[in-house]
């Protein structure tokens, strides 16, 4: 984990330091902006310093979280991340949820019965799905639900005027489509993964085994078959978290889900340089910790890698 | 005489591929008594495995299917049999074990919850008692310290190990029948041994009869009492274990037990070890003729064009040749 | 029974056909993987459709000569007539002129997006295949850090931090192309890296490979002649699915405004600038949308249909 994350700091820090001009240069234009504030952060970032120290006086202020102030919100950068991250994570993490729910019982059944009608068809669907780009689908769920059929709210508001259950509901009405055009994605490429690894699985000897011992068939995919499919799974649904965060880039600039993407995108339009570094760092340290994550239930599912 | 525990009656399990038809098993008859060991023998590719699967109808439909026969246990057909039927049947009455030890076991559950597994569903016993029953039988195949190992996983063990559990595994609700799909095949020479020695004590202890699967004569030889002899999909020798190698009437058998090296020819005498040259012909639109025809050594005009049906020339005694 | 050695008859091999004549003549790998292909119908009905989707952004100017930027503001925001059979936008501008336009630059970014990839890919992969040791170790260990990497905020990050840059050095459009497209294929090379970088691992001890080089061939030949014709199969479905991830990744970049400049009509900037009128105009949004599907769709089953064809053994 800290190797990658050193390197991922690299990278960041390259792209940085090859940036032409002065990152910095934008300030001299904002007359929000005292000159005293851009000397200090010039000096600060110690500009005229040799490229080591300056990485490494970046990466330490990075580690530190001391990631700077955000002109254009009036705020430390830092703050303005942690107001916006639960949002993300939650957007992110029910559309996880969602993407499962749909690719593993879909996946596994067209796995069962492959070159069915039922496995062409999922399978035709889920070439639409993740051929299908996040920002199109977004409009459309919008056109649909929200101008055709008036179900539900285009906009994300944060601060919501109710109580009790109406708060709860309405949240969840306005969660609904930002959830679902980046589960349905993910869940899309989700069901082929799930499919050719139950294929795979499904041939190896240990099946045959089950088969023998007369548990029926039903007993034999979701005991024998459907947690040994998942291991590798797991691995792509890891490779796939970099894309995942795409997604919630752009469903939360569509709906405008006050999260860390949407946040990347304004300060970007805007010319917030520091948002703009430390939100790629932490989606970057997110994408890392979730590679983690995906290890730890790796090991889980697999008893030969935690005897290791 | 007493009615056969297993009497396949000309089976024909065919696949389809794209290139058509592979008759993999196509036409096969042997039966079983209760109690006996009987080997079935031949070439890889000939269709012994696909015959042991067919019974317990662990073949893949499609792209497999049962063209035609009947697999009577105990007098009643299996073929037209569903699965909630065949399930009663898999495990309590025929159980099976195969070629390889490694992969035949889920590498992500303990070999105890395996086992457990068949106990709890057949003998209708609770999960715990299962385990207990698992133990048990993890120190009936010789598992050392099985009150411990019944919680290690399939890695753990190895493959003389393994194939002693899966062993465990398919005598867990005594069966009556044993189908053993070269269970040594995969292992060291030494463990071959024990294992198949443990076979033999649990044959002796549980009274079940075996259809041992194997390509080793010499197997064969120590262990059965009767043997069937298969080429390309269809059996072209039966006998008694004496009379197929005192005097065997095929010439594929007669090649197969050449091909067995011998330990007492001195070295300096030995002959080189014969095989037979060729191998099995594409069960995809087989020739018309006997199958070996193509490497025959006695082949003969006649031989290629019909198929020899299986005669009887001594009692218990069968070949399908036309010498 | 110890001392028995089981008697393994020679023919533990898979047995060839021998007896039965082969219905089949024999045919070239490219035969028979073209036989692949075309059992693959979607793949097949995706091949002609993306040929006619070419031909329309290629040949379409000159059917369809309306400039992209003519505006009419009598005729804006109109649905689809014979005058303007795909409707106009918010400035009377002619849809259809504008979508053959940006399909044009669209398709050309996913294809030189994916050469760039492809050219990076092979030269890490055969580099890592070729030295063994540290230099492998180090490659691969960038190529997992690439992958690993949150693809979509460095593109943009990319975008946001060069793009003036290059609209100084190579103008408003092309400094966008440029920059675009060597972003974009500099961040996904890491697949076919992989591929290549295997097959070289499984083909070095191949007897051919061997042989050629007990022949004296040298390194760089056997790596041309080959090595890298045994890699072609599953780098061309790589590169197909790239064209698809280009795309898309181009679109989304001009969607949210970091990619062209929404005066240079792309389709993702078309749709960028329909999204706020979806409620009166939604054709300004479904034509773009559709287009991008459509183009990303089609060649995501013609990788599809040249897996089978070419890579057989893989199934993701």
């Amino acid at each position: 984990m800290i190797p990658s994350l050193l390197g991922i700091s690299l990278v960041l820090f390259t792209i940085l330091a090859m940036a032409p001009g002065d990152p910095f240069e934008e300030l001299a234009t904002n007359p929000a902006v005292p000159p005293e504030v851009r000397a200090a952060l010039r000096a600060k970032f110690g500009l005229d310093d040799p490229v080591w120290t300056r990485y490494l006086h970046w990466l330490v202020a990075m580690i530190q979280g001391d990631w700077g102030f955000s002109f254009v919100s009036r705020m430390d950068v830092d703050k303005l991340i942690l107001q916006r991250l639960p949002v993300t994570l939650i957007v992110i993490g029910s559309s996880q949820i969602i993407a499962m729910l749909v690719a593993l019982p879909v996946g596994v059944l067209a796995a069962t019965r492959p070159y069915s009608l039922f496995d062409q068809v999922a399978n035709t669907l889920a070439f639409v799905g993740f051929s299908l780009p996040t920002f199109f689908t977004g409009l459309l769920f919008i056109l649909v639900f929200s101008i055709q059929l008036d179900w539900l709210p285009f906009v994300y508001r944060a601060n919501i005027d109710a109580t009790g259950w109406q708060f709860y509901w309405e949240h969840i009405k306005q969660s609904i489509m930002p959830v679902m055009v980046l589960g349905l994605f993910q869940g899309a490429s989700l069901v082929r993964f799930v499919r050719s690894s139950v294929l795979d699985v499904i041939k190896l000897d240990y099946v045959t085994t089950a088969r023998s011992k007369g548990i029926g068939e039903r007993k034999v995919i979701t005991k024998h078959v459907v947690r040994n499919a998942l291991i590798p799974v797991v691995t792509l649904v890891a490779l796939q978290l970099p894309i995942v965060f795409g997604g919630a880039i752009v469903t939360e600039q569509i709906f405008r889900v006050p999260g860390i993407g949407s946040l990347l995108i304004s300060s970007m339009l805007s010319n917030d340089t520091p948002v703009v570094m430390a939100v790629t760092f932490v989606i970057a340290c997110l994408v890392v910790f979730f590679n983690l994550l995906a290890d730890i239930i790796y090991g889980w599912l697999d008893p030969r890698i935690s005897y290791r | 005489m007493a009615e056969p525990l297993l009497d396949i009656r000309d089976l024909k399990t065919w696949f389809k591929t794209d290139d058509g038809m592979v008759r993999a098993v196509d036409g096969v008859s042997l039966h079983i008594d209760r109690g006996e060991t009987l080997g079935v023998v031949g070439e890889s590719g000939c269709g012994k495995t696909v015959t042991a699967r067919s019974v317990l109808k662990l073949i893949d439909m499609p792209p497999g299917r049962f063209e035609a026969g009947q697999i009577l246990w105990q007098g009643r057909d299996l073929i037209p049999l569903d699965e909630t039927e065949m399930n009663k049947i898999r495990a309590r009455e025929i159980a099976i074990i195969f070629q390889e030890p490694m992969t035949s076991l889920n590498p992500v559950y303990t070999v105890g919850d395996q086992i457990a597994e068949v106990i709890e569903l057949h003998q209708k016993l609770s999960r715990k008692q299962a385990m207990v029953g698992a133990a048990d039988m993890l120190k009936l195949v010789n598992i050392p310290n099985p009150q411990r190992r019944v919680h290690d996983y399939p890695h753990q063990f190895s493959g003389g190990m393994r194939q002693r559990v899966m062993i465990a595994m398919a005598l867990s609700c005594q069966p009556k029948l044993l189908i053993a799909d070269e269970p040594t095949t995969a292992l060291d020479v030494t463990i071959q041994a024990q294992i198949l020695e443990l076979m033999q004590e649990m044959k002796e202890r549980f009274g079940m009869a075996i259809m041992l699967i194997t390509h080793a004569m010499g197997v064969v030889a120590e262990t059965t009492q009767r043997v069937v002899v298969m080429y390309a999909g269809k059996v072209v020798e039966e006998a008694s274990v004496e009379a197929l190698f005192g005097d065997p009437r095929h010439p594929y058998t007669q090649g197969l037990i050449r091909s067995i090296p011998r330990v007492d020819r001195s070295a300096g005498r030995q002959a080189r070890l014969e095989s037979i040259p060729g191998s099995v012909p594409s069960l995809l639109d087989p020739p018309p003729g006997c199958r070996f025809a193509s490497r025959c050594r006695y082949v003969m005009p006649a031989c290629t064009q019909a198929i020899p049906p299986l005669k009887e020339v001594a009692p218990g005694h069968k070949v399908a040749c036309i010498l | 029974m110890a001392g028995l050695t089981p008697a393994s008859l020679t023919a533990d091999a898979p047995a060839p056909a021998v007896a039965a004549p082969r219905k089949n003549r024999p045919t070239s790998p490219w035969q028979e993987a073209w036989r692949r292909f075309r059992r693959h119908r979607l793949a097949v009905a995706s091949g002609v459709v993306l040929l006619l989707l070419i031909a329309a952004v290629t040949l379409g100017p000159f059917i369809w000569p309306v400039a992209i930027n003519e505006i009419d503001f009598t005729a804006k925001l109109q649905g689809p007539s014979w005058a303007h059979p795909l409707g106009t936008d918010d400035l009377g501008q002619d849809l259809l002129a504008r979508l053959i336009y940006g399909g044009r630059i669209s398709l050309a970014v996913g294809l030189a997006a994916m050469v760039v990839a492809v050219v990076v890919g092979v030269v890490v992969g055969a580099l890592a295949g070729m030295s063994a040791g540290w230099v492998d170790a180090a490659l691969m260990w960038l190529t997992d850090l690439f992958l690993a990497l949150p693809l979509l905020p460095l593109l943009l990050l990319l975008m946001y931090l060069f793009r003036d840059h290059f609209k100084r050095l190579f103008g408003v459009e092309g400094g966008a192309f440029i920059l675009i497209v060597v972003v974009i294929g500099g961040l996904r090379w890491m697949q076919v890296a992989r591929l290549v970088r295997a097959q070289f691992l499984s083909l070095r001890e191949k007897e051919f490979v061997e042989a050629a080089r007990a022949l004296g061939a040298s390194k760089l030949r056997l790596v041309v002649g080959h090595i890298l014709p045994n890699a072609l199969g599953p780098v061309i479905v790589a590169g197909t699915i790239d064209v698809a991830a280009a795309i898309i990744a181009e679109s989304t970049l001009s969607f949210l405004g970091l990619g062209f400049p929404s005066d240079i009509p792309t389709w993702g900037s078309v749709l960028r600038d329909a999204k706020d009128y979806l409620d009166i105009a939604p054709h300004w949004a479904l034509f773009p949308g559709a287009a991008i599907f459509l183009a990303v769709i089609t060649i995501n089953f013609m990788g599809d249909g040249l897996r089978d064809a070419l890579d057989p053994r893989r199934v993701l």
